[in-house]
């Protein structure tokens, strides 16, 4: 890449990153039981980027990930401390509906995990329960929509009432970002979704991001450090619970401010 | 060996180099080799010998119970009949043959001196020394059965036939004893000998003579317990099961009751029978000897088999399904009832066999809240006196009259079958509802 190219998409990036606040944390704390697994984190995710979080194993990015739609609720022993938002509004207060937070903010996992149902039930489970359709055919056009969204609908249309655990790893991710997108949320959360794909089918699922980039926020938890490149605008670097550095993405691999960052990225470790 | 860590680096990598040189290649075809292969294929062979052996032994012992029991129930069955010839126009009948024609016909016929008229034929036709003992006591019935089948009949000599007394039964059988033998030498002689399907066994219900004795009340007695058995213990036991593993905090108490509940698994069963006697018929009231308090005490029993096989299945869902349900928005009660139940169905149903065939099969508790009583007629509901199969089982195996061997090992025929088709439907619904993945 030339210098000259490299300036443009920096420019570009920082362009991008001066995009509206959907989500803020400020200061997060995360225990599980006595441990500490995040400590004091503050991050503003917008609505035009994809923001990616990377660092080595067991650093933290899955778990602050999962108290951005309080997935965290479900393990026993976890506590939350600091304050979220999504549009202004806190998503730990009493006020707060977790279900109706976890349709605004949805989720794609890094195993894919399908219900052990039809394709299409797959996809209009999250409709079904969220009332979001008044009649079949506006079942049908959700259905048809999200799978089209997904970049699936070619793959699948013949065989909508085929298990949905039939399809092979990649299509399956797919489907479930599909169920994901079904019920329309603002923000959508992905947990290192192509660590279980071949080459081919995480290459798909990149070009997917790249297409609903703009409609719904993303954020993105991955291993690999050329995906975050790839494919986010911002990036944030964990390391040991801390948030050690958060920028537009091309700063971060290119100019990083901290030595860790430096060092992880250049595969000193990881 | 030495601890690496503190030496430089380099130390330890060129200690490692000068270690490998020291090692003799392994020959892989050393006699020694040969002989631990040698010994691992004939470990395999014998737990293989050894397994197959005890599955053996296992499919014989079923066999032998199979066959034991066909063979001595099935001529249960079965029953000899006598061909009665009958002169209607000379008997002492007190009838008038129009009213056979009419809806009174039963009840005249009840009332019209038929048992004379039976044994006075068999006594004609059979000789006078106890030529009615050779039938049934309720020959007569037959008799009235034919004539209401036929009012005709009155008008001629007709050749009816009626049950044989339980002694020439089991002598057409080859069981009886010798001077029965005799009598049923004499009658085949005259070829006055029949054998029929006993359907009477499968509608009639306990009695004193076993010509006459069948299943159907302690059968509707077994379907009508068990039927409070699983309404009671299949919702409450899938209930707890899903409340401990999926709602219950992980504390002290959950770990008491996990531990209670398997206990109470292995509580032997006449326990229950006494709980349920000063619970259910000394507090509560409840009658004596019903299904109803039968099934209450079973259910008792079954709960706690349900509610572990329950949590097992529920526990064995994989958490990525309830991660992808939450992630969607559900509730955490549609992540049960959408996804978890439905997954751990196959495995709470064979929880519930399990649980069910024992309740099925068991004497034990019913025998202390009074199901052991002599009823002769089929339970009308819940709370009629009833019977249950494996209780009409024990009650017959402890019959003097010798009838009633035969009738036991029939009984245990239908308890089989009983049992064989219950687990037969509940298979059918475990396939129905297990999701392939």
């Amino acid at each position: 890449m030339s210098t000259e190219t490299l300036e443009h998409v920096a420019a570009e990036q920082k362009a991008a990153s001066q995009g509206t606040l959907k989500m803020s944390a400020r200061d997060i704390n995360v225990f599980y039981g006595q441990k500490q697994a995040i400590n004091k984190v503050s991050i503003d995710v917008t609505q035009e980027n994809v923001t990616a979080f990377i660092g080595p194993s067991g650093c933290g990015k899955s778990t602050f990930l999962r108290t951005l739609n309080r997935m965290n609720d479900t393990v026993a022993g976890a506590r939350v401390e600091g304050s979220i938002t999504l549009d202004g509004e806190d998503i730990y207060a009493s006020s707060m509906d977790v279900v109706q937070l976890r349709a605004r903010v949805g989720m794609v996992f890094q195993k894919p995990n399908p219900f052990p149902k039809s394709i299409y039930e797959n996809v209009a489970y999250g409709p079904r329960i969220h009332g979001l359709a008044s009649s079949r055919v506006e079942m049908d056009q959700i259905v048809e929509k999200s799978l089209k969204r997904a970049g699936l609908w070619d793959e699948v249309k013949d065989r909508l009432s085929d298990s949905g655990t039939a399809l092979s790893g990649g299509q399956q991710q797919r489907l479930c970002i599909a169920r994901a997108i079904a019920v329309d949320p603002e923000v959508i959360l992905m947990d290192e979704p192509c660590s279980a794909l071949d080459p081919i089918a995480t290459a798909k699922i990149e070009e997917l991001i790249h297409e609903l980039r703009g409609r719904f926020a993303i954020v993105i938890v991955t291993h690999n450090m050329q995906q975050a490149a790839r494919v986010s605008q911002r990036t944030a670097f964990f390391h040991l619970g801390n948030l050690v550095e958060y920028g537009d993405t091309s700063e971060i691999f290119t100019n990083p401010r901290e030595v860790r960052t430096k060092d992880y990225i250049t595969g000193r470790y990881g | 060996m030495m601890s690496g860590t503190d030496l430089p680096p380099s130390a330890r990598t060129s200690m490692t180099q000068a270690n490998s040189p020291d090692r003799t290649p392994t020959d892989w075809t050393s006699p020694v080799m040969r002989k631990r292969i040698a010994r691992r294929y004939a470990q395999e062979r014998r737990f293989r010998l050894m397994g197959l052996g005890a599955v053996a032994l296992s499919a014989g012992f079923l066999l032998f119970l199979l066959v034991s029991m066909v063979s001595g129930g099935l001529s249960g069955f079965i029953r000899t009949e006598i061909k009665l010839p009958i002169d209607f126009p000379h008997s002492p009948l007190l009838i008038d043959p129009a009213i056979l024609k009419s809806a009174n016909a039963e009840r005249a016929l009840a009332n019209a001196n038929l048992p004379a008229v039976t044994s006075a034929a068999a006594k004609a036709a059979f000789g006078a020394q106890g030529g009615d003992a050779i039938l049934s006591d309720s020959a007569w019935v037959a008799v009235k059965d034919a004539l209401i089948e036929d009012p005709g009949l009155l008008q001629r000599q007709a050749v009816i036939a009626v049950p044989a007394a339980s002694d020439i039964d089991l002598a057409a059988k080859r069981e009886g004893s010798a001077a029965a033998e005799q009598i049923v030498a004499q009658l085949k002689g005259k070829r006055a000998l029949a054998t029929r399907l006993n359907f009477g066994f499968l509608t009639a219900s306990d009695g004193t003579d076993p010509t006459q004795v069948g299943i159907w009340g302690a059968l509707k007695g077994s379907l009508l317990t068990m039927a409070v058995t699983l309404l009671l213990s299949f919702p409450v036991g899938v209930l707890s099961a899903i409340y401990l593993e999926e709602y219950a905090p992980r504390n002290r108490w959950t770990d008491l009751i996990e531990v209670s509940i398997n206990n109470l698994a292995a509580v032997p069963s006449i326990i229950f029978g006494l709980l349920g006697l000063a619970v259910f018929l000394n507090m509560w009231d409840l009658p004596r000897s019903a299904a109803l308090v039968g099934g209450l005490t079973l259910a008792l029993m079954t709960m706690p088999v349900i509610v572990i096989a329950g949590r097992n299945a529920v526990k064995a869902v994989p958490p990525s399904i309830r991660d992808a349900a939450l992630g969607v928005g559900a509730s955490p009660v549609q992540v049960v009832f959408h996804h978890v139940l439905p997954l751990a169905m196959p495995g709470i149903l064979t929880g519930t066999i399990i649980g069910m065939a024992r309740a099925l099969g068991e004497t034990a508790p019913l025998l202390m809240i009074g199901m052991r009583a002599f009823i002769s007629a089929a339970p009308s509901g819940f709370t009629a006196p009833a019977t249950v199969l494996p209780v009409q089982v024990f009650l017959w195996s402890d019959e003097v009259s010798k009838g009633f061997v035969e009738k036991t090992s029939a009984a245990i025929i239908v308890l089989l079958v009983f049992l064989l088709a219950m687990n037969g439907l509940a298979i059918y619904l475990r396939n129905k509802f297990e999701i392939r993945w």
